[in-house]
């Protein structure tokens, strides 16, 4: 994972499932299209449910990866 | 992605604890991702529309039921306690002291209550239904449930039914 740049972040640390991607869907509703979100996450399940969730709804995972047991996605606003 | 959204019907007819989470997870994920919800409360679901939810689980009933405890250390928390069935069934408060645990447990792994995830379900824009036929059945009032929330029977929720591409009975 390289050092991405991003406009807005998002902690869902300790949340389980499906909390992870109803507050990312909550939090890039409200961005532009083309800004990256941040989202930081402890679920592991959030691993998959991240990218299904955003292949579904247009949106692109530029990056992610895992960081002193933090899962990070940056998370790029589609349509 | 296509102009036309996917759909989704749940048919949610269990009012304990346990069987609450999955429509309202699964509605509020569906939601999230762009597919078309409607959720038809009926039966012993009903209740789960209320503005108060008294939901439990009844370890009685469901013998595979795990009994951890949500606190101590580790290795007590990994216990998986034996409790007789002749217990679990008779005893007083049982259910009611089971419920708490599990409770307790959700909130320790931060898991979603129940309530959080039917507000996050409403404003996605799910359809919740209430079964007219249960609430006659059952003696409730529109004024028993919660804003937001809409009315109908078999041949309404089946007409949105027939062509969703998902449908589950809980």
């Amino acid at each position: 994972m390289t050092q991405q740049t991003y406009d807005d972040e998002l902690d869902c640390s300790g949340m389980n499932c499906p909390l992870p991607v109803l507050k990312t869907k909550m939090k890039i509703d409200e961005m532009t299209k083309g800004a990256v979100l941040l989202v930081s996450t402890t679920d592991p399940g959030s691993c998959k449910d991240m990218p299904a969730w955003a292949s579904r709804v247009g949106h692109k995972i530029v990056d992610s990866g895992e960081v002193d047991g933090r899962f990070l996605f940056y998370v790029q606003k589609g349509e | 992605m296509t102009d036309e959204p996917k759909k989704m019907a749940i048919i949610a007819s269990q009012g304990s604890l346990d069987w609450a989470y999955p429509p309202f997870i699964l509605a509020s994920t569906a939601a999230a991702m762009g597919i078309e919800t409607k959720v038809f409360f009926t039966f012993y679901g009903l209740p789960l529309l209320k503005p108060e939810i008294k939901a439990k689980v009844t370890p009685a009933a469901n013998p595979a039921m795990p009994m951890k405890m949500p606190f101590g250390p580790k290795g007590f928390q990994s216990i998986n306690w034996p409790i007789p069935h002749a217990v679990s069934g008779v005893m007083p408060g049982f259910d009611t002291v089971a419920t708490s645990l599990m409770k307790k447990t959700f909130a320790n792994k931060g898991v979603a209550t129940i309530t959080e995830l039917r507000d996050m379900c409403l404003m996605l824009g799910v359809d919740l239904i209430a079964c007219q036929m249960t609430m006659d059945v059952f003696g409730f009032e529109e004024k028993d449930f919660i804003e937001g929330i809409s009315y109908a029977g078999a041949a309404a929720f089946l007409d949105f039914a027939v062509d969703a591409d998902i449908q589950l009975f809980i």
